[in-house]
């Protein structure tokens, strides 16, 4: 192992880094986003968008993260829409993310009675009161084992990005490789930047997890 | 006395083909207790539930004299918001409906809250409570509504024997205030005490309507007869 080779690169692993945290977060957020509104419709069942969220997350859980990049980087620009690679990569893991995160949340809506709709409309609340106070604080806490494993699945996703040429922790890796045939160094960075941004997110997940079937309600 | 808060006219409700109400007629009068029993599957719970606008119905009409009037609803399985501290269920609806500022809903709701005895309780959580506490934590919360009547539906069938007492003794004091109650209830000694009316309900229509002592000593019709010796148990020595 050259120490030196890493001294010298490492930084350039802390931009890279940076950016990929940045393309995750970025993604994720708008992922749980697109998750909420499409978990909401589909268990109104909303006529119409209902069809069109299904469609939606059929499509997206059933096609690769790096097929879906290749169509957002090279196909969209056919039809006039051009995105710079970071934008394609954070529209990406928003695609993919937002059908994990929509079922995830759905489900927790789902497992929520239908009877505490009821009670919260019987005290005069209203549709979205309901929906807002009662449902959905209720639903999330069940949804929160799945949404973090999305953000955690979403953040390892993030590593085809290089395809697109994002210079990524990845496409750095490769690029030290090619360069100068340093695997070993190069790929021990690689694991090691990955480990420290996973790490912290796994740590943190289990946490709030715990809290959470803490809160846990039982009746 | 006698002026009718609530009024039913021929209500016919159907679920899957099945007729469920049958032509309920029902005047309520301000301030009257009355207790609807049956055999389960007769219609009593839909009843309520329809009163209270959580079913549909196909004919007749439910009218409230005052258009305004809030109607209070307790359910058998209290249906307290899991993630919300005691208070915090108490004054989500005067907040978010009434508008009524936070401390002034907390302080209504802790003086409510010690009437049923569970002032301490204000910050703990529902899964923290007994079920008879939960069952009155759910009657306050729907009280603080000031509800011109109050449905009731099974609120003690959940519950183990000993907590029956202390959710039932609430009810008999809103009685004494004069509050207006639909009760639907297997507890017929509670019923027999807290009743001005009493409905007997089977097959979706009012079989026998009468006053607590006569219903429990001498039913004017059979059904109602063979309905309260299912209650009944003769000494097998």
């Amino acid at each position: 192992m050259n120490w030196e080779f890493i001294h010298k690169y490492w930084p350039l692993y802390e931009k890279a880094a940076i950016l990929t945290v940045r393309i995750g977060l970025l993604g994720i957020l708008a992922a749980a986003l697109i998750g909420v509104i499409a978990a909401f419709i589909r268990y109104r069942k909303i006529p119409v968008l209902n069809k069109i969220v299904a469609f939606y997350i059929e499509i997206s859980r059933n096609t690769p993260l790096l097929v879906q990049l290749f169509f957002i980087y090279y196909g969209l620009p056919k039809v006039g829409i051009k995105l710079d690679a970071e934008v394609c990569g954070i529209v990406g893991l928003a695609f993919l993310g937002g059908s994990y995160m929509a079922e995830s949340i759905r489900s927790g809506l789902e497992s929520v009675d239908k009877i505490q709709h009821e009670s919260a409309i019987s005290l005069g609340l209203s549709n979205r009161q309901a929906f807002t106070y009662v449902i959905f604080p209720q639903a999330i806490s069940t949804s929160i084992p799945g949404i973090i494993a999305n953000v955690i699945f979403l953040l390892k996703e993030t590593s085809v990005f290089s395809a697109i040429s994002v210079m990524d922790l990845m496409f750095t890796a490769k690029d030290l490789i090619g360069l100068y045939y340093r695997t070993t160094e190069s790929l021990f960075m690689l694991v090691v930047f990955y480990l420290m941004i996973l790490l912290p997110v796994c740590i943190l997940g289990s946490i709030v997890e715990r809290r959470v079937r803490y809160a846990g309600f039982g009746t | 006395m006698s002026d009718v808060v609530l009024s039913i006219k021929d209500l016919h409700k159907s679920f899957d083909g099945n007729l469920i109400l049958d032509g309920i007629n029902l005047d309520v009068k301000q301030g009257e207790v009355i207790v609807i029993v049956g055999p389960s599957g007769c219609g009593k719970s839909t009843l309520l539930r329809t009163i209270k606008g959580l079913e549909t119905y196909e004919i007749g009409s439910i009218s409230t004299t005052d258009p305004k009037a809030q109607v209070g609803m307790v359910f058998q399985n209290y249906e307290l918001f899991p993630h919300l501290k005691v208070i915090d269920n108490i004054i989500l609806a005067p907040m978010k409906v009434n508008g009524t500022p936070k401390s002034e809903a907390k302080e209504k709701a802790l003086e409510f809250l010690d009437r049923v005895g569970l002032k301490d309780k204000a910050n703990s959580y529902p899964r923290q409570l007994s079920g008879g506490q939960k069952q009155r934590v759910a009657i306050v919360r729907a009280l603080i509504m000031n509800p011109e009547i109050m449905l009731f539906d099974e609120v003690t069938a959940a519950l183990d024997p000993e907590m029956v007492r202390e959710v039932l003794d609430v009810m008999l004091g809103l009685a004494k205030q004069g509050k207006t109650m639909l009760i639907v209830t297997h507890e017929m000694q509670f019923a027999k005490a807290i009743a001005d009316r009493v409905l007997f309900l089977d097959g979706g229509k009012i079989v026998e309507e009468n006053t607590p002592d006569e219903f429990f000593t001498k039913p004017k019709t059979k059904r109602a007869k063979k309905f309260l010796n299912v209650f009944e148990f003769d000494a097998i020595r």
